[in-house]
């Protein structure tokens, strides 16, 4: 779509574009070109000397036992924050959908944590289950189980992946209920008029017209899972203990900013884009099948 | 609801209330441990009741803050709204510009820009850490709002919501405008600035939120405490090695971090929803 009717200067367009362009040329394509540049260089400590290497930054990334196993953790983290807070978003939606009366309050009472800092979220459930004074843990404790996160790194992926999942309910329940309702009434009354149950309506109605919806939700959840976690490993686990919680993003901090590995910290940004060109495009997808549909 | 069955209906409610309560449990407890003094948070197992500590608390948390941090938290909380109006404000400002170039323009590359724009979605700062930290350094702009604020506030996402709103505005207004003698600026301000109110409010709610939650940035680039969001001052308020962390400020401070956000949304739901919906299209 383009507008037929258009003013007619020169100069003045570009001085518009240019407090965006200026930011972005700045801020986003200098820095990305030199994690691009650096990642194919060697260059020392101190900085004063660099070789080209070709791909040896990656090979050598990809050799690495440890960044194998943060490309893992990372995969299992992102999987087990989307299915989690999806499936009990879906789950709240559904009956929230089904309330008459009080459904704005229930609406209010779940999407506040959208608001919630990733990072505070992680402080909230970090309390709960501090080893020596969180009362989740004394409660855990009454029954006979003992938790420590700082030594188990199953518990600690739990524990990250709980803070994170609780933050997310908010923004799929919201989807999920704008969908559901979406959803012409006709469609569920003419089965409910062939005789069709609430769970039968539900699988065979109600979830495949949600489709789209929630193909959308699990590429965003797993970009926020990705990205956006970086404040809760950061805040509760630090990527430990020995790994067990070490996401990419919170690896390519720890390499770069504490480690001060140049080559392999650019090696690894290079290959967190292509992962978000990726996302990226399985966004757009969602988009094209929306039009379709 | 299709169907009117009692004990359903009784299910239904049973069930999002559970669910109300699950995601307020932590909050609930983080309010409970701001209101008492942290002997008692130290007894297991710690109270479950709020206490009376509450004003005492907070009035410490804002006047002097945790003993670990030399920044009240009062001050963390104005760095906090600096940066988070600063960041709407300026996304949204720079985005409305560079829409009506692309939209009411034609000039060579414009959708050479266009696209460049585009880019910046596949640019997030998790991707390009140090870098970035590099150009600001060599800027001379750690430690500070701009430091804080410029490198976060370009926007391909608000671009092309303002590029949608700007192509629904019919041409007629644009030639009624020409004809009447208004410029391109004057067009602007006086007409797509008011047509686009509701949304750019919603955008506001939306970036407002985003900024204020940053936390891999701020942690970057602040190391002077007069510079600290809240949100970095609770992790350094947690992170005191040896010592003991005070646990009773703590969770004052983590409270009154989430307050502003959350109030936002509860408050202004609509425009919530409606920049939620907007910015993910």
């Amino acid at each position: 779509m383009e507008k037929r009717v258009v003013f007619r200067q020169t100069f003045l367009p570009y001085l518009l574009l240019a407090p965006q362009v200026l930011v972005t040329l700045v801020f986003f394509f200098w820095p990305a070109s030199q994690a691009l540049y650096q990642s194919v260089l060697r260059e020392d400590a101190f900085g004063l000397s660099s070789e080209f290497i070709w791909f040896e930054n990656f090979s050598a990334l990809f050799a690495e036992a440890e960044y194998l196993h943060s490309l893992e953790v990372t995969a299992l983290f992102s999987l087990a924050v989307a299915t989690t807070a999806m499936t009990i978003a879906l789950y709240l939606a559904v009956q929230a959908d089904r309330v008459i009366h009080g459904a704005m309050v229930y609406k209010t009472l779940l999407i506040w944590p959208y608001a919630v800092a990733p990072a505070v979220a992680g402080v909230l459930w970090m309390f709960l289950f501090n080893p020596s004074m969180g009362i989740v843990v004394f409660a855990l404790r009454a029954v006979g189980y003992d938790w420590n996160h700082a030594l188990n790194g199953h518990q600690a992926m739990a524990l990250v992946t709980v803070s994170a999942a609780w933050k997310q309910i908010s923004y799929n329940f919201l989807f999920f209920l704008a969908g559901m309702q979406a959803i012409p009434k006709s469609l569920i009354e003419a089965a409910a008029i062939d005789g069709a149950r609430p769970a039968r309506r539900f699988w065979t109605i109600v979830f495949p017209l949600l489709a789209p919806t929630t193909f959308f939700l699990l590429v965003m959840n797993v970009v926020y899972a990705f990205f956006d976690t970086f404040g809760i490993i950061h805040q509760v686990t630090e990527g430990g203990p020995a790994g067990a919680t070490n996401i990419l993003v919170y690896k390519v901090f720890h390499d770069g900013f504490l480690g001060l590995d140049l080559g392999g910290s650019a090696a690894q940004s290079v290959v967190l884009m292509a992962i978000v060109i990726l996302l990226t495009v399985f966004q757009f997808q969602y988009i094209e099948r929306k039009v379709h549909y | 609801m299709v169907e009117n069955r009692r004990w359903l209906n009784w299910l239904t409610h049973f069930v999002l209330i559970i669910g109300v309560l699950i995601v307020a449990f932590p909050i609930y407890i983080a309010f409970v441990a701001s209101t008492h003094e942290l002997d008692a948070l130290l007894q297991s197992p710690m109270p479950i009741w709020p206490g009376d500590s509450l004003i005492k608390n907070y009035a410490q948390a804002l006047g002097t803050g945790a003993r670990a941090v030399g920044a009240p938290v009062w001050l963390m909380m104005f760095n906090s709204l600096v940066m988070a109006v600063g960041i709407s404000v300026g996304k949204i400002a720079i985005s409305m510009l560079a829409a009506f170039a692309i939209v009411y323009f034609r000039f060579p590359f414009r959708m050479a820009f266009f696209w460049m724009i585009f880019i910046t979605l596949m640019l997030p700062v998790e991707v390009r850490i140090l870098p970035t930290y590099k150009v600001v350094a060599d800027l001379n702009m750690l430690n500070s709002y701009p430091g804080l604020i410029i490198p976060l506030i370009a926007s391909a996402t608000a671009t092309f919501l303002f590029r949608q709103v700007f192509l629904a505005v019919p041409d007629e207004l644009t030639e009624a405008a020409r004809i009447d003698g208004a410029g391109p600026i004057r067009f602007f301000k006086d007409i797509l600035l008011p047509l686009s109110r509701t949304n750019i409010a919603a955008l506001f709610v939306i970036m407002f939120i985003y900024g204020w939650v940053q936390y891999l940035w701020p942690l970057l680039i602040t190391t002077d405490e007069k510079f600290y969001t809240m949100l970095i001052g609770i992790n350094r308020m947690i992170a005191v090695g040896e010592g003991q962390a005070e646990w009773q400020i703590i969770m004052a401070t983590t409270m009154l971090a989430m307050l502003p956000p959350v109030l936002i949304v509860v408050f202004m739901q609509r425009l919530f929803v409606k920049g939620l919906v907007e910015t993910e299209k």
